[in-house]
């Protein structure tokens, strides 16, 4: 019997995002990276076009992190030296770009200067020359002093910069706008802040282009179904012909997976869990593969081990599937 | 929702000055109005007393076209003034209209595929405009069969099942919204709805009341376009805030100020 295909039309596509700058255009990158583009949902290659492979970025922190020992052990001889760190990042584990986090200038930790945290951008800059995403530490008020600073020194570079909240946009909109970066718009799983945080964004006049959304991510276990629908409505907004939703996906995978008790306790502890190693990985990576069924354009990820199983699993996602 | 803008209507004193004495002025002044309020295409009607309706259409398909890009709906009993005017449109335009009447209809129908034109069914005949929404209904089949007939894409065929006034047909209304869902099941796909919405508040005294209840009731009945006044705010409000509760547009708490400037 003659199966009849049912294939949705869509009228709009994903804007397209392009991060990093060459020397042509004003920065020292080797190449730009461009996410989005879909005119479909994620990977239905037979049903519209999925122009850009998502890519993966490795998170660097500018200050050793409180991070488990099963992650510490592939970065051990580079904690002291964020450049050093996302040079092998990259050229050792194969990121696509790097994920700066500015972790040394939350008040309650280090408490370093806007001066010393754009210092540490330039390192990363001229030890690495793929595009780059930096998140200030999460405190708003030391953000905003941290983050124009990070904007000024990387100006030029086409960087990501994060976060910006509906709570808490202006000024990191504002130091993106003068020094031309992207944005990364992040709301508490709800696409109704999520939409409302990009109209605000672009009530600034910040180009539509340069804005991508961080719908937060629970990690497997952990409302990673909730995320998918909250991705999936956004997804369904951009093809339905909703600017304010048509912007690409970045998810933060790596922060969220080990967050999770799954990746973080011994098999001692947990023996029908079993091997905590595999596991680990495993929990990160299968919340990366969630990600990206759901539509993340950008995934941040820690452990290099679950990166190679997701660089492994796009390239089996973005095989043409128009049969 | 396709919004239509009403306002370049000889039926309007200000435009049946402009066209008496070519006058362009307030043809491009509601032409551009209606396009910042986010039409998204222009009603354009020559009125009753235009002498001669072949030239008055053109004249206003140029002057509209020389301020804005927003594609036309062309109305008019006349179909060689339709046809005068689809010839110099620069985008697929809307025949506004034809009944189930078969000579109009072989005159309609071979002439939007020509032009790539849509095309606004009225569910009327001869005899009028029945009262019931069986009988409404029953004559848009009959358009719906003709377009079949003549290769039209049904998606591109609007059914309009003719809002009378308020105040002097109030039985009509119920009749219109139930069409409005009956029409729906005539095809797969179906044909897309629309109203002349302005219409039912004729004279009434509570004119932008009656509208965008009337539009509200009509969205939730699956209207697809509206024929209407751009120029009321509260009305555009009502649409925006119907899709959101219809679940057509994903709520923010900036949605009125978005849809007032999703085409800009």
């Amino acid at each position: 019997m003659a199966v009849e295909r049912i294939m949705e039309r869509y009228t709009s596509r994903v804007r397209e995002v392009t991060l990093g700058a060459t020397a042509e255009q004003g920065g020292t990158r080797s190449h730009t990276i461009t996410v989005g583009g879909d005119s479909t949902l994620p990977f239905l290659h037979f049903e519209g076009e999925v122009p850009h492979r998502p890519v993966l970025a490795l998170e660097v922190n500018d200050v050793p992190p409180a991070w488990h020992q099963l992650l510490l052990e592939h970065y051990r001889d580079v904690l002291d030296d964020p450049g050093a760190w996302a040079a092998k990042a990259v050229r050792q584990f194969g990121a696509d770009l790097v994920c700066l986090r500015l972790v040394g200038a939350d008040p309650d930790g280090e408490n370093r200067s806007p001066e010393e945290c754009a210092q540490v951008v330039r390192r990363v800059l001229e030890a690495v020359k793929v595009p780059l995403i930096v998140i200030g530490c999460g405190d708003a008020d030391k953000d905003n002093e941290v983050m124009p600073a990070v904007a000024e020194a990387g100006a030029g570079e086409n960087l990501l910069l994060g976060i910006a909240t509906q709570e808490n946009y202006k000024t990191l909109t504002a130091a993106c706008m003068v020094h031309k970066h992207n944005i990364i718009a992040q709301s508490p799983i709800d696409i109704n802040i999520c939409k409302q945080l990009n109209i605000l964004i672009s009530e600034m006049n910040m180009p539509l282009d340069r804005i991508v959304i961080d719908p937060t991510l629970g990690a497997l276990g952990y409302g990673i179904e909730y995320t998918y629908s909250i991705m999936e409505r956004i997804r369904l907004g951009a093809l339905g012909g909703d600017s304010m939703l048509a912007m690409p996906v970045i998810v933060n995978v790596g922060y969220e997976a080990w967050r999770a008790k799954e990746a973080n306790v011994p098999e001692s502890e947990f023996p029908r869990w079993g091997d905590q190693p595999t596991r680990a990985v495993l929990w990160e990576a299968m919340t990366g593969a969630h990600g990206l069924q759901a539509g993340a354009h950008i995934v941040i990820l820690r452990n290099p081990d679950a990166l190679r199983l997701l660089r492994r699993h796009i390239e089996q996602l973005m095989v043409p599937n128009r049969a | 929702m396709i919004l239509v803008g009403e306002r370049i209507n000889g039926m309007f004193r200000d435009i049946r000055r402009a066209i008496r004495d070519k006058d362009p002025g307030p043809v491009q002044h509601w032409a551009k109005r209606q396009e910042e309020a986010g039409a998204d295409y222009l009603d354009v009607n020559v009125g009753p007393a235009a002498e001669d309706p072949v030239e008055a259409m053109k004249w206003l398909v140029q002057v509209v076209q020389e301020v804005t890009e927003v594609p036309l709906c062309l109305d008019s009993t006349n179909y060689d003034a339709i046809e005068a005017g689809l010839r110099l449109c620069k985008k697929a335009a809307i025949i506004n209209s034809v009944p189930a009447d078969r000579p109009k209809i072989e005159r309609v129908f071979p002439m939007a595929k020509e032009y790539g034109a849509k095309v606004i069914g009225l569910t009327m005949d001869r005899k009028g405009i029945p009262k019931d929404a069986e009988a409404r209904t029953a004559l848009a089949m009959e358009i719906v069969a003709a377009a079949d007939e003549f290769g039209f894409p049904i998606e591109d065929l609007f059914i309009d099942p003719l809002v009378l006034p308020v105040n002097v047909a109030q039985d009509h209304g119920p009749e219109v919204l139930e069409t409005i869902r009956q029409v729906k099941n005539l095809a797969s796909p179906p044909p897309k709805t629309i109203i002349g919405l302005s219409n039912v508040s004729q004279k009434a005294v509570h004119r932008s009341l009656v509208d965008r209840t009337f539009v509200a009731m009509a969205m939730a009945a699956g209207l697809d376009a509206a024929i209407l006044n751009l120029d009321d705010d509260a009305l555009l409000d009502t649409i925006a805030t119907a899709r959101i509760l219809l679940n057509q547009d994903v709520y923010a708490d900036s949605y009125l100020k978005v849809f007032r400037s999703r085409r800009r």
